[in-house]
């Protein structure tokens, strides 16, 4: 009998937090202009420590300008994207359950499609141009996380069924709400779109939109890690949960608001990218078991390993062009979804 | 009153209610609506009984009968229409979650795990009202699991898989994470219904020993009639949402009243040590 310590998760964090910077030194090593890998390795450890305080000039612009902030917002994204997935699975008491299971991502491609319509008539200055559509997103995503809260109550309180249900039908209606929306874009616009719903993180994020998802991110994700303990015990139902002294209300409502935000803001800023919320759980609970303890900060690690990954492909790959970093996820993550799903079933 | 004197329904019992008393039940009645504007389509009478440390209470009496209903309203899932539910002088469902399950553990049927937990895993589950809502097991709480466990008998499948041991073995690692809870009330609902009969003598010859060991005071929803005249010390019948009787397996267990509750030919033995025998009588059609 060895439960979990805090000790453990902070060395098994240690060790995802390296593996997490090697993937990064590696991801920025790739791309037009060459980069030597052990050189960049000791200047980001150098600057990490405080040991210098910049990247060598010979590529330090392409670095600092292009391809970190890029990486950075696949980290964040990733991180949110696989938090809420695996807040998802256990509000719901479901592991098919994934960030978009309630609609937040349509309501999202919704208000940022509906923005990227309104955009162009508006004459807006620059800087506020620059976060339309990330904002248009965000209120999408905002009222259909109210919109599926209303509808999925019962008796005044969250129902996981009944939630689950409604957040399925408004993400029907949203997506039929989309469809609409690009027959009435110009053909100009349509490859944006569709970039978008696929998942893009190759378009640059004005500071603002980076602190407010980062900030998003840490304030979500406490949140949700201050119920770890309590959401092992809604693994095994409601009832049993209550029984063990969880305020049952109380945690689904802030595990399905705080999960939500975290699913509307990635999406927001890199539209809906697929199977990282679903898989990176499931794969981290085969490493580190059932407790969410462990696997909230791990599925944090893990969805920005995975995307920061997905999107080095997905710019490198048929380079000079470019794929949707979720075209990437889904390639990969649909077979090795199934191999986990039968693996599990044997 | 004595203890084991018969309680007619809608009496007054609370003369029973004294500060050996851990749990009272006064007068408690409950009406459920699926929607509040519709009238009731179930109601729990005026239902009292008290249950002292060291007690086992079998709540008894034919589906639908508002047992299990009994046993939310105790357990502070639900709140009384009328009357209160004492332990210890204090109302249950007025109690913190938190605090409510530091005193009260309930032992359900089994339910299925979203995701495969070991056993130790499990029991530790019921070290969680003891701290704050974010925290890690001490050395005191597995000690205090570890022990869980020795006292069930099922110390020897600490490290196995839930979904891998028996009907019997799980139902023991569920009372031993109610164990691990320290509660003074211990609630059970229907805790034998898929074992076989060894497994339930077992697991109720285990329950009773704790009982007198650690002074659990213990309410039982069950439908064996024979095994709660067995281990029971006190009975309360119910019918259709009324508290029938309340007292001794002996002197509730009356050939009639079984008959009227249960719709069916009964033959009510008295055995040498003074428990009930029920038995079904063949239909001669």
């Amino acid at each position: 009998m060895q439960p979990l310590t805090l000790s453990k998760v902070a060395v098994r964090c240690g060790i995802l937090a390296l593996i997490l910077f090697v993937v990064v030194v590696i991801a920025l090593k790739f791309g037009a202009v060459p980069v030597s890998l052990y050189g960049l390795a000791k200047d980001l450890i150098g600057v990490l420590i405080g040991r210098s305080s910049d990247i060598s000039s010979e590529y330090g612009m392409i670095i600092r300008e292009i391809r970190l902030p890029r990486i950075a917002l696949g980290i964040f994204v990733g991180a949110s994207l696989s938090v809420a997935g695996t807040s998802f699975q256990a509000l719901l008491r479901n592991p098919l359950a994934d960030p978009y299971v309630l609609g937040v991502s349509y309501g999202a491609a919704v208000g940022s499609v509906l923005a990227l319509i309104i955009e162009p008539h508006l004459a807006l200055r620059p800087e506020i141009a620059a976060v339309f559509t990330p904002l248009g997103g965000f209120i999408g995503a905002t009222l259909t996380i109210a919109a599926v809260y209303l509808l999925g109550r019962y008796h005044g309180d969250i129902d996981s069924k009944t939630l689950l249900l409604s957040g399925v039908i408004v993400g029907s209606f949203f997506s039929a709400m989309i469809l609409l929306l690009i027959t009435m874009l110009p053909s100009s616009s349509t490859r944006g779109v569709v970039y978008w719903l696929m998942g893009d993180l190759s378009t640059p994020m004005p500071p603002v939109l980076g602190w407010v998802l980062r900030t998003g991110f840490f304030a979500g994700f406490a949140l949700i890690y201050l119920t770890a303990s309590d959401l092992n015990l809604l693994l095994a139902g409601e009832k049993e949960a209550m029984h063990l002294g969880v305020d049952v209300k109380k945690v689904q409502l802030v595990v399905y608001l705080a999960a939500s935000a975290l699913t509307g803001l990635a999406v927001s800023v890199s539209g809906s990218i697929g199977y990282v919320g679903l898989i990176v759980p499931h794969v981290m609970r085969m490493i580190f078991g059932t407790d969410y303890r462990m696997l909230l900060p791990a599925s944090a690690f893990g969805g920005a390993i995975a995307v920061v990954i997905a999107d080095t492909m997905a710019r490198t790959v048929a380079a000079p062009s470019e794929l949707g970093v979720g075209a990437v996820t889904a390639i990969v993550g649909a077979p090795l979804f199934i191999y986990l799903l039968r693996r599990r079933l044997a | 009153m004595a203890r084991g004197t018969v309680v007619e329904r809608g009496t007054q019992d609370g003369s029973r209610t004294n500060a050996d008393t851990r749990l009272s039940v006064e007068q408690v009645s409950y009406a459920y609506s699926p929607n509040p504007s519709q009238a009731p389509i179930f109601t729990l009478e005026a239902t009292s009984f008290q249950v002292k440390p060291g007690e086992i209470v079998a709540v008894l009496g034919p589906n639908a009968s508002g047992k299990s209903t009994v046993l939310k309203l105790i357990a502070g899932a639900l709140q009384p229409l009328s009357g209160r539910i004492l332990m210890n002088g204090a109302e249950t469902h007025l109690m913190e979650p938190r605090a409510r399950a530091q005193r009260i553990a309930m032992v359900q049927q089994e339910s299925p795990l979203l995701f495969p937990a070991k056993v130790w895993e499990f029991v530790l589950q019921g070290r969680h009202p003891h701290g704050k809502s974010l925290r890690f097991e001490n050395d005191g709480d597995v000690a205090i699991a570890k022990n869980a466990l020795l006292q069930v008998g099922a110390d020897h499948l600490t490290d196995r898989w839930m979904d891998e041991i028996s009907g019997g073995e799980k139902q023991r690692v569920i009372l031993a994470r109610a164990l691990a809870q320290q509660p003074a009330l211990l609630l059970l609902d229907e805790p034998t219904l898929h074992l076989d009969i060894g497994a339930q003598v077992d697991f109720l010859h285990t329950l009773k020993k704790l009982t007198n060991v650690n002074k659990y005071a213990v309410v039982i929803v069950t439908h064996e009639l024979n095994l709660a005249g067995e281990y029971a010390d006190q009975v309360v019948l119910m019918q259709k949402g009324k508290c029938l009787r309340v007292g001794t397996p002996a002197s509730v267990y009356q050939r009639d009243l079984l008959e009227q509750v249960f719709q069916t030919q009964l033959t009510v033995e008295q055995r040498v040590n003074g428990r009930p025998k029920v038995s079904v009588v063949e239909s001669s059609e």
